[in-house]
């Protein structure tokens, strides 16, 4: 390996080391927060979403390396499928509890 | 320091081998449209299974009384080490001219996947003997179904990984080698997303509620 290499090199190995250890730590946290019975019902499932959305963030930024210096429209696609994903799932949970509802 | 610049997703390659970084970033971005539709056939089957658990018990067993929390941790922990292997195996790709590390850490993230299935396998089969089979309720259809798309996935990139091997073997790491190379990496790192949202909206939500 040149200089340079064994620069970036450490530079990306160290992006696998953090997140690595993030991924592990809000894994361990999550099943915490349940095992444990940590915090009210409501707030711990609001705890458990945010603790997810957290850990996709850090997969992708640290193991899919996708950033803002993303070349392309890598991220943007990222962002619309997450847009797409976000009214199909809100919207199929939205209307079939409220069906769920009406129908007892 | 214009190679600086990521031109896709994932490990890029960069000064290591520009000839083979120039030919990734198309090959690389159609794949990576391609993953992004595969989490919207994810999340259609979170969605059907969002409304199953909570509407759909038919008076059968609920989240609570199937799900074993301690074998899903294990699961996660094993998907989650495989997907940093991975990432060990990226870098060997990237920098170490030997085939050596490369192929070691190949390996041993074969292993750990296979064991995540085989833990897998192990729970369905658990369930299926206290009489929670597909069939039973709305809830356990959704369950298997949404559970075991992930495990196909799973499985079908350690088949990738066998192929990548013999083709390591083979070919040597040709420029066509390490794209695919490159791909299974983004297949794989995404499938523990996926297993993310599992093991949150399913197991951990499923027992919380």
């Amino acid at each position: 390996m040149t200089d340079e290499h064994v620069e970036t090199y450490a530079q990306d190995f160290k992006s696998y080391c953090i997140g690595g250890l993030l991924a592990f730590m809000l894994t361990a946290l999550a099943f915490g927060l349940v095992i444990f019975e940590i915090l009210p019902h409501f707030e711990r499932l609001i705890a458990l979403a945010i603790l997810a959305v957290a850990q996709i963030i850090v997969h992708f930024r640290y193991f899919l390396h996708i950033s803002w210096h993303s070349h392309r429209d890598d991220l943007q696609l990222v962002l619309f499928t997450s847009l797409i994903l976000f009214l199909m799932v809100g919207g199929t949970i939205w209307i079939l509890f409220n069906l769920h509802e009406r129908m007892m | 320091m214009k190679r600086q610049s990521l031109l896709h997703p994932g490990l890029n390659l960069g000064s290591t081998d520009e000839y083979s970084h120039d030919e990734a970033e198309p090959v690389i971005f159609g794949f990576w449209v391609f993953l992004m539709a595969d989490l919207v056939l994810f999340a259609i089957l979170f969605a059907t299974y969002a409304s199953m658990s909570v509407q759909g018990q038919a008076g059968g067993p609920s989240p609570t009384d199937v799900f074993d929390l301690p074998s899903a941790f294990i699961e996660t922990m094993l998907l989650l080490s495989s997907s940093i292997t991975f990432g060990m195996a990226s870098l060997a790709l990237k920098y170490k001219a030997d085939r050596l590390h490369l192929v070691f850490w190949l390996v041993l993230t074969f292993c750990l996947g296979a064991g995540f299935i085989g833990m897998e396998v192990r729970d369905f089969w658990i369930m299926t003997q206290q009489g929670a089979v597909p069939q039973r309720s709305g809830f356990l259809s959704a369950f298997y179904m949404l559970v075991a798309t992930h495990g196909i996935h799973v499985t079908a990139g350690l088949c990738w990984m066998i192929v990548m091997l013999v083709q390591l073997r083979v070919l040597g790491r040709t420029t066509e080698v390490k794209l695919r190379l490159m791909r299974l990496a983004l297949f794989w790192h995404m499938l523990d997303i996926v297993w993310v949202c599992i093991f949150t909206f399913v197991y951990l939500f499923g027992v919380a509620l």
